[in-house]
C-alpha cells in the first residue's frame, strides 16, 4: 500500500509541486534589496568604521600622546611622535594610521584615555591610490571635525552599555 | 519582373516582423528571468537601466558587442565561428511555420510539424560543432552532454507530438490550433502536456536539466571558450529556442490563438495577444521551474527520458489512438 502511495506521489509530481507551491509564494513576498547608494541600512553605534581623532569643543586636541593605541594596535597600522608643546603640554607631532594594515579591531579606541581616536560611523572612504590610504594627523583632526556629531552621539548612546 | 521584387520585398518585410518581435522578446525575456529570479529570492532584480531596468538586456548586449571576440590558438578557427551562427539561424528559421494568429503565418506549410521537429534536432549540431572545436575539455564533455541529452528527450517529445497528431489528423500547424476550438488538448491529453513541457525544458538546456552548461562541474559547457558576441549569440539562441518551444507548447496544447471560453469580453481581444500572453505563461514556468528545483544528476536524466518518460507516452499513444479507433472518433 505504502509502494503505491509512493508511486502515485511520485507520478503525480506531488513533492514537485510543492516545491513550486513554495517558491511562488516567495515570489509574492516584499522584496528586502536595499536600494545602496540611494539608501542604506541602519548602522550600530558601535560600528567601527574610518578613524577620526577628536578635538575638544574648545577646539583643543583630545589626543596627549600616551602611545597607548600604538602600543596595543595588533595590526601595528599606528605610528606616533610626540613633543612638549610652548605651553609644557604633551602633544602628538605626528600621527600615522596605516589605513591598509588597519583590522578595524577597535582596539585603538578602547585603549584611549581620552576618546581621541575613535572609529566613526563612516565606511565609505574607498580610494583609487594606495597612498590615499596613508592617513596622517591632519587627516584624521579633518575627520574628526566632519564626523565630530554623529561620533559625540553614537558615544552617548553607546556609553550605558559600557 | 516588378511584381517578382514586389513579392520578394514583401516576403522580406514579413520575415522582418517575425525576427524582430523574437528579438526584442529575447530581450524582455532575459530581463524577465532576472526580474522572476530575483523576486523569488527576494531580491528585486535588475531596476537600474531604463524604467525597471527595462532596458538591462540593451545594455548588456552593448557590452557584450565592445569586448574583444577571443579565438583560442588550438580551435578549429572557421568552425568555432561558424557555429554560434549556425545555432542562432536554426533557433530563428523554425519561426517560418509558427501560425502566431489564424492567417499570420510565413509559410502555411502541410507538413509543418516535421519541418520543426527536424530543425530542432538539427540545433544540436551547432552545440557540438561549438564543443568540438573549441578543442578544450570542458566544452567537449558539455557537447557530449548535450547530444544525448537532446537525443534522449526528442524521442518522447516525438510521441508526444504524434498524440496531437492522432488526434488532429493534420501535420499543419494552423490545422492543429483550429482542431483545439473547442477544447484544448491540454485538458485531454494532460499527462502529455506535463510531459512535453518537461521534455521542452530539457530539449533547451534549462534547469533542472541543464548538464550541457552546468557551471559546478562544466565551468559554462560548450560555450566556455566563447566570449564576446559569438557568447552572446549562443546567449540568443538559448532564449530564441526557449521561446520557440514555448510557442509550440501553445500551439499543440493550449489552442493558440483562441482565447480560454468562447464567450463575450475574451473573444474580442485579437488572437495574437492571446497567442503571446500564452507564450510568456508557458516561459514564465520555465523560470519559475529554473528558480525552484536543483540540477538532474546525469544519470538521472537519462533514467527519466528513456525509463520513465519513453514508456509512459508510448503507452499515451496506444491508449489515444485505441480510445479514438473504438469510439469512432478518428479524424478524417
Amino acid at each position: 500500500m505504502t509502494i503505491l502511495l509512493k508511486y502515485i506521489k511520485s507520478f503525480t509530481l506531488f513533492e514537485l509541486a510543492k516545491g513550486l507551491k513554495l517558491t511562488i509564494s516567495y515570489f509574492f513576498k516584499p522584496k528586502v534589496t536595499l536600494n545602496y547608494p540611494n539608501q542604506k541600512g541602519p548602522i550600530s553605534p558601535r560600528f567601527r568604521g574610518e578613524h577620526a581623532l577628536r578635538r575638544y569643543p574648545n577646539g583643543e586636541e583630545r589626543c596627549i600622546a600616551c602611545k597607548l593605541c600604538e602600543a596595543v594596535c595588533p595590526a601595528q597600522a599606528i605610528t606616533i611622535e610626540a613633543e612638549p608643546k610652548p605651553d609644557g603640554s604633551r602633544r602628538t607631532s605626528r600621527y600615522d594610521i596605516d589605513m591598509t594594515k588597519c583590522i578595524y579591531c577597535g582596539l585603538c579606541e578602547e585603549a584611549c584615555p581620552v576618546d581621541a581616536i575613535v572609529e566613526g560611523p563612516n565606511f565609505e572612504y574607498a580610494t583609487e591610490t594606495r597612498e590615499e590610504l596613508l592617513y596622517d594627523k591632519e587627516k584624521l583632526l579633518r575627520n574628526g571635525d566632519i564626523w565630530e556629531k554623529q561620533i559625540s552621539e553614537n558615544l552617548k548612546r553607546d556609553s550605558k552599555y559600557r | 519582373m516588378s511584381s517578382l521584387s514586389l513579392e520578394i520585398t514583401l516576403g522580406v518585410l514579413k520575415i522582418f516582423s517575425f525576427v524582430v518581435p523574437v528579438l526584442v522578446s529575447v530581450a524582455l525575456l532575459v530581463y524577465l528571468e532576472r526580474k522572476v529570479l530575483g523576486a523569488i529570492q527576494l531580491r528585486k532584480g535588475p531596476n537600474v537601466v531604463g524604467p525597471f531596468g527595462i532596458l538591462q538586456s540593451f545594455a548588456d548586449v552593448l557590452k557584450l558587442l565592445t569586448k574583444e571576440n577571443l579565438l583560442p590558438s588550438s580551435s578549429n578557427k572557421f568552425l568555432f565561428i561558424f557555429a554560434p551562427m549556425l545555432t542562432l539561424i536554426l533557433s530563428l528559421i523554425a519561426w517560418a511555420v509558427i501560425p502566431i494568429s489564424s492567417t499570420y503565418v510565413i509559410s502555411n506549410l502541410n507538413i509543418g510539424i516535421l519541418y520543426l521537429f527536424a530543425v530542432s534536432s538539427f540545433g544540436v549540431y551547432g552545440v557540438i560543432i561549438a564543443g568540438w572545436a573549441s578543442n578544450s575539455k570542458y566544452p567537449f564533455l558539455g557537447a557530449l552532454r548535450s547530444a544525448a541529452q537532446m537525443i534522449s528527450y526528442e524521442v518522447s517529445i516525438g510521441f508526444v507530438i504524434i498524440t496531437v497528431l492522432i488526434c488532429v489528423g493534420s501535420l499543419n500547424l494552423t490545422d492543429i490550433v483550429e482542431s483545439q476550438k473547442n477544447i484544448w488538448f491540454a485538458i485531454p491529453l494532460f499527462p502529455m502536456f506535463i510531459i512535453f513541457i518537461i521534455s521542452a525544458l530539457a530539449e533547451t538546456n534549462r534547469l533542472p536539466f541543464d548538464l550541457p552548461e552546468d557551471e559546478a562541474t562544466l565551468v559554462a559547457g560548450f560555450f566556455t571558450e566563447y566570449s564576446s558576441i559569438s557568447f552572446g549569440l549562443f546567449f540568443l539562441a538559448e532564449y530564441a529556442n526557449m521561446i520557440l518551444m514555448s510557442s509550440l507548447t501553445v500551439i499543440l496544447f493550449l489552442g493558440g490563438w483562441y482565447p480560454p471560453i468562447d464567450i463575450f469580453p475574451l473573444n474580442v481581444i485579437p488572437g495574437i495577444i492571446w497567442f503571446v500572453l500564452k507564450v510568456f505563461l508557458i516561459l514564465f514556468v520555465f523560470l519559475w521551474v529554473r528558480a525552484t528545483f536543483p540540477r538532474y544528476r546525469y544519470d538521472q536524466l537519462m533514467r527519466l527520458g528513456w525509463k520513465i518518460f519513453l514508456p509512459l507516452t508510448l503507452v499515451w499513444v496506444v491508449l489515444t489512438s485505441a480510445f479514438l479507433f473504438y469510439f469512432e472518433m478518428l479524424p478524417k
